[in-house]
């Protein structure tokens, strides 16, 4: 009984770590080969199309939304302390820093991660990769390569235009419906928020987070088991690991950027 | 089969070529060859290892065993840059045609001209719209493949498969789920085009009496062996049990019906298992 597992702990261990070397290799090969990414900028382009573009409407209302919660709750708690000009600077300084990229990376795991994942799980399918290679087209350079650039080019977008939102609604709710005073709110964010320890901060948080997820969303769609319960598998996989995988490296990321001094 | 051709007529050589997945084998001590210019069927029911005999043709796979020869050169030593470059002057039709489904027809025959060429768009134009007459489909060519019927489908990837007039084209399961018309237009048009593009031609099917009828050359492949061949004349007149079997569709024979399993009797009697 014991021994049953033991082994069966075992072999799952064995089996992660196959595969954390298998989707290592498979990174560097997505690497190695994306020159026709580039070379041929119009198919990542249009991957852009499809993981940015089309995830816009989603990421503009939740970031609106999420500024106006920010702005009641920031409000609220504020004005006991009689600090309520501080607004703009509270949320400034949680959307650029944490929320922007963390939400915004979570919604574009959700939206585009878990559509590429079926699009190349799909595509492996139907045999259209294999086609592909037999027809001597690299899928990994053809396929994989521009959805990845387009997703790592996206996501930091993306996030930058999601705390503008959020700004933008906390504004709205806290300036036009509760009255504080507009000079107070975008002067103190301005001198409070800082560009190289926040903003650059935060757009390296979002780079990371586009490399994470598009790598967990080609990889799942290019390894998963070729039919309709394999593919519906990954996808899952695509949202769990991207949003675990986010979450964790906000916590090293933000460990190492913020001293605790601001 | 043509042991007297010379070597260079030969397009695809394979001897003795062993193949298997992890411990299980697939094709043991295949012995086959396709002269260049004939369309060649390779036979035999589900699951006896024919498509894994194309992907090993198509450099997909590697033989564990043996020699495979493809156009002069050893698939085994081929550096993924050359296979590539040897893989463009084959053709591949797959079962379901593999079309991809965010193009239109038009541009997944363009696919492997734009790919592999820099002709001038003028001119690929011109080309996908002769293949396309072709087989029948000018008049489709704004379809999206989700349009498309499986018979016309598969008539596009035919298209496609030989947008670049390849020296070898290869069919897995071309008449699987087609209609009888369809079926026939599909047979002709495999040996039209072997014969006008000059082209060799290596089909993977289980229809005996379609095959008899448009190919040169047959082998049957049963367990992951080849257990007989030749012209369709000799295969129709053969008195092998194997080839009685396939050809007359009698259940029963040197094909078992019965998966091995254990004693009937003792199944049932036992019923625990």
């Amino acid at each position: 009984m014991i021994a049953r597992i033991l082994r069966s702990m075992g072999a799952r261990t064995v089996d992660g770590i196959w595969r954390l070397g298998f989707a290592s290799r498979f990174f560097l090969a997505v690497l190695m080969r994306s020159g026709t990414s580039f070379a041929r900028f119009p198919l990542t382009i249009s991957e852009i199309f499809s993981t940015g573009v089309l995830s816009l409407i989603i990421i503009l209302v939740s970031g609106f939304f999420v500024g106006l919660v920010l702005g009641l709750q920031g409000y609220e708690t504020l004005q006991r302390y009689g600090s309520s000009d501080a607004l703009g600077i509270l949320v400034a300084l949680s959307l650029v820093r944490e929320l922007g990229p963390v939400v915004a990376g979570l919604l574009f795991a959700s939206r585009a991660g878990s559509a590429l994942t079926a699009e190349i799980g799909l595509m492996k399918t139907t045999e259209q990769l294999k086609a592909m290679d037999m027809m001597a087209v690299d899928p990994i350079a053809r396929v994989v390569a521009p959805r990845f650039w387009g997703g790592v080019i996206s996501m930091p977008l993306l996030a930058s235009l999601f705390s503008t939102m959020g700004v933008f609604g906390a504004w709205f709710i806290g300036v036009v419906f509760i009255g504080v005073d507009d000079g107070a709110f975008w002067s103190q964010m301005q001198a409070a928020v800082d560009f190289r320890y926040d903003i650059v901060n935060g757009v390296i948080k979002s780079v990371v987070f586009g490399f994470a997820v598009s790598l967990i969303a080609v990889f799942e769609g290019y390894d998963s088991a070729p039919t309709a319960e394999g593919v519906s598998r990954a996808i899952t996989r695509t949202v769990v690991n991207s949003a675990l995988t986010i979450l964790a490296l906000d916590f090293v990321l933000t460990s190492f950027m913020f001293r605790g001094n601001g | 089969m043509s042991a007297s051709l010379p070597a260079e007529d030969i397009l695809v050589d394979l001897a003795s070529v062993d193949f298997a997945y992890d411990t299980r084998p697939i094709l043991s001590g295949i012995n086959l060859r396709i002269p260049r210019g004939k369309l060649v069927a390779i036979m035999g029911g589900s699951g006896c290892g024919k498509t894994t005999l194309l992907r090993l043709i198509g450099g997909q796979l590697k033989p564990t065993a043996g020699k495979l020869v493809v156009a002069g050169q050893d698939m085994a030593a081929l550096s993924r840059r050359d296979m590539y470059s040897l893989r463009r002057r084959m053709g591949m039709l797959f079962q379901f045609g593999a079309l991809f489904t965010d193009l239109n027809v038009f541009d997944n025959v363009a696919f492997p001209l734009r790919e592999h060429t820099d002709l001038p768009p003028d001119m690929i134009r011109d080309l996908v719209m002769m293949k396309l007459h072709a087989v029948g489909l000018r008049g489709a060519h704004k379809l999206m493949p989700a349009e498309l019927s499986g018979g016309m489908a598969r008539r596009v990837a035919l298209a496609r498969a030989v947008a670049l007039d390849p020296m070898l084209v290869m069919y897995d399961e071309p008449f699987a789920g087609l209609d009888p018309i369809s079926l026939a237009v599909i047979g002709q048009l495999i040996r039209r085009l072997n014969d006008a593009l000059g082209a060799s031609s290596i089909m993977v099917t289980h229809d005996v009496q379609e095959s008899l009828d448009i190919v040169d050359y047959l082998y049957f492949l049963s367990a992951g062996r080849v257990v007989a061949e030749g012209t369709p004349d000799e295969i129709r007149s053969s008195t092998d049990p194997f080839v009685r079997q396939f050809v007359n569709a009698e259940i029963d024979g040197p094909l078992p019906f019965h998966f091995p399993g254990d004693d009937y009797r003792q199944t049932l009697m036992d019923r625990r298992t």
